[in-house]
């Protein structure tokens, strides 16, 4: 085989593609489709949630992952080729790969549709972790902690991301359809091309361009359609929509995206090195690239995220107007918390956090901001996290009750320092999680904590 | 971590900055208000004319009192960024 196609309908699964675009690329004749359906830029709250729990439940997005799954499906099984998930329900566990399997399950019977699917789980069992740590087989990644055995024991869930040989696996046991857990978002992409004996520096940074959709062409747009080509010693990536193009200076930032170092990509398994690679630009809406070189490490190791329950949050949103009050608006906020502290001092101080963001002032930048000046309005956002909801919820009320009726010195209008645009004004917003794994682990071989099921969809 | 990619218009204004040696740790240290051992990489990438700049969070993302989960809107400080280069 000479060359390998392989289309990438957008860039996060649910982030949806014009109808055209898809067209445009099966036209094309690829290979497969493969879609990176999560990441941990949304933060650990996917990571974290529970069956059941929270306001941004899974099955909130089900309407949105069906629109998209739907035409990828078919397209697919139309042209006989595989549809390849990873990073499944955002975040990549067995309660989010399963979601996402009964998400097809339910098409494939409103549509007629049978096929072999493969489900591959990524999630980790503490006890596997601490005892790969006790053997010294756990490293940071990063500017993080070293990693305790207490830290497992609060992980609610944790994942491992999977390198490309899962998924090659799966295509080499006849998968139609796979859907994955947590992946090394290349994978899903170079999976395809590695099977098929292309080189597997090429194949790798050609799926980490193809990760994010059309977001490396010119506009770019994370729900637009890219078209990777992979030849023996170089590959080609094109949008497929007309009204965009990819430049030299699209590709290429786009292999900076989200690396540390822009020399070496670091993979499950190894290292691509860009030190020689080479972008040129084919014609004027395709670049070639060059020069990837794959560079086996010693010892196989996977990044493992895990995420920790800090409690529950509720929030209040409200704006400010009144000159006077935004003058005395610290003292009123430093009012608050005193007060606050007093009312729920049964809690203990530790057992809960209030943060106020104050927007048209600081609220993006915090203690980077730079301007001192104040805008003429602003919005505060006013955010209590404590052990359980109602918790929460009542020092949010007690909060904002406080800042609303503050009697300020020189106040002249009683009727409220605060805006609410809307009823109730404390709003739960469900669980709280933080990052607390987010490691290297060393494996025995790349398969062995990925395990594969195969189905056979619409069989029943 | 966060990470900014500064992209120049043209290749020879990049390699001007580059061997200025004017955005260096200390610099940025000193724009972002930062000490010079947060400031974790600072890269200049030829192939895209690229200037890759690390620095480590303040907070981890969407931990507890975190501003910005996706770090969106960090790079402004750059923005007032200036010096002299030759001619």
């Amino acid at each position: 085989m000479d060359e390998l196609r392989i289309l990438s309908p957008t860039a996060i699964l649910g982030y949806g593609f014009p109808a055209e675009s898809l067209a445009e690329g099966m036209a094309n004749k690829p290979h497969a489709i493969a879609v990176d359906a999560g990441s941990t830029d949304p933060g650990p709250y996917f990571l974290g949630i529970q069956p059941g729990e929270g306001g941004a439940s899974l099955a909130q997005f089900a309407r949105t992952m069906a629109a998209d799954l739907r035409p990828l499906i078919k397209a697919a099984l139309q042209a006989r080729i595989p549809l390849i998930i990873g990073s499944a329900g955002g975040a990549g566990g067995n309660l989010h790969v399963m979601g996402i399997a009964r998400l097809i399950r339910g098409i494939a019977e409103q549509e007629g549709l049978k096929f072999r699917m493969a489900q591959i789980q990524a999630e980790i069992e503490q006890s596997l972790v601490k005892e790969k740590l006790r053997q010294g087989k756990v490293t940071p990644l990063g500017p993080v902690p070293e990693l305790s055995p207490d830290d497992v024991d609060r992980s609610v869930r944790i994942v491992a991301q999977m390198g490309v040989e899962p998924f090659v696996r799966a295509l080499e046991e006849g998968a139609e359809v796979i859907v994955a857990g947590r992946a090394s978002d290349p994978g899903m992409f170079a999976a395809s091309p590695i099977l098929e004996g292309f080189d597997k520096g090429l194949s790798i940074h050609m799926g980490k361009i193809l990760e994010c959709g059309a977001i490396a062409a010119e506009p770019g747009s994370g729900g637009d359609v890219i078209l990777g080509t992979i030849r023996r010693d170089h590959f080609l990536v094109e949008p497929m929509n007309p009204d965009r193009k990819c430049t030299v200076r699209s590709v290429a930032a786009h292999s900076l995206y989200e690396a540390a170092d822009p020399w070496r990509l670091s993979e499950p398994g190894g290292t691509v090195d860009l030190r020689e690679v080479s972008f040129a630009q084919e014609t004027n809406r395709r670049v070639r690239v060059s020069g990837s070189k794959f560079v086996k490490d010693p010892v196989y190791r996977v990044k493992l995220e895990g995420a920790e329950l800090v409690g529950y949050r509720t929030i209040c949103i409200a704006g400010v107007r009144d000159p006077a009050a935004l003058a005395h608006l610290d003292e009123m906020l430093e009012a608050a918390r005193i007060r606050t502290a007093e009312q729920f001092g049964d809690l203990g101080r530790a057992q809960w956090e209030l943060y106020f963001r104050v927007y048209g002032r600081d609220g993006v930048m915090g203690p980077l901001e730079v301007e001192s000046s104040m805008a003429h309005e602003v919005g505060l956002l006013i955010e209590a996290i404590a052990s359980t909801q109602e918790q929460a919820t009542s020092i949010c009320m007690f909060v904002h009750a406080q800042i609303l009726h503050y009697g300020f010195p020189g106040r002249t209008s009683t009727a409220g320092n605060l805006a609410f645009p809307f009823s109730p004004q404390d709003i739960p917003a469900g669980p709280v999680h933080r990052f607390n794994i987010y490691h290297l682990m060393e494996v025995d071989d790349p398969l062995v904590h990925f395990p594969i099921q195969m189905i056979e969809v619409g069989d029943d | 971590m966060l990470t900014l990619d500064v992209f120049f218009k043209e290749r020879e204004i990049f390699r001007k900055v580059r061997d200025a040696g004017v955005i260096t740790k200390a610099s940025l240290a000193e724009l972002y208000r930062v000490s010079e051992d947060d400031i974790l990489e600072v890269t200049f990438f030829e192939p895209a004319e690229a200037l890759k700049i690390s620095i480590k969070r303040w907070v981890s993302s969407a931990a507890p009192g975190d501003t910005d989960v996706f770090g969106a809107q960090q790079h402004v400080p750059l923005m007032s960024l200036s010096f002299e280069l030759e001619k």
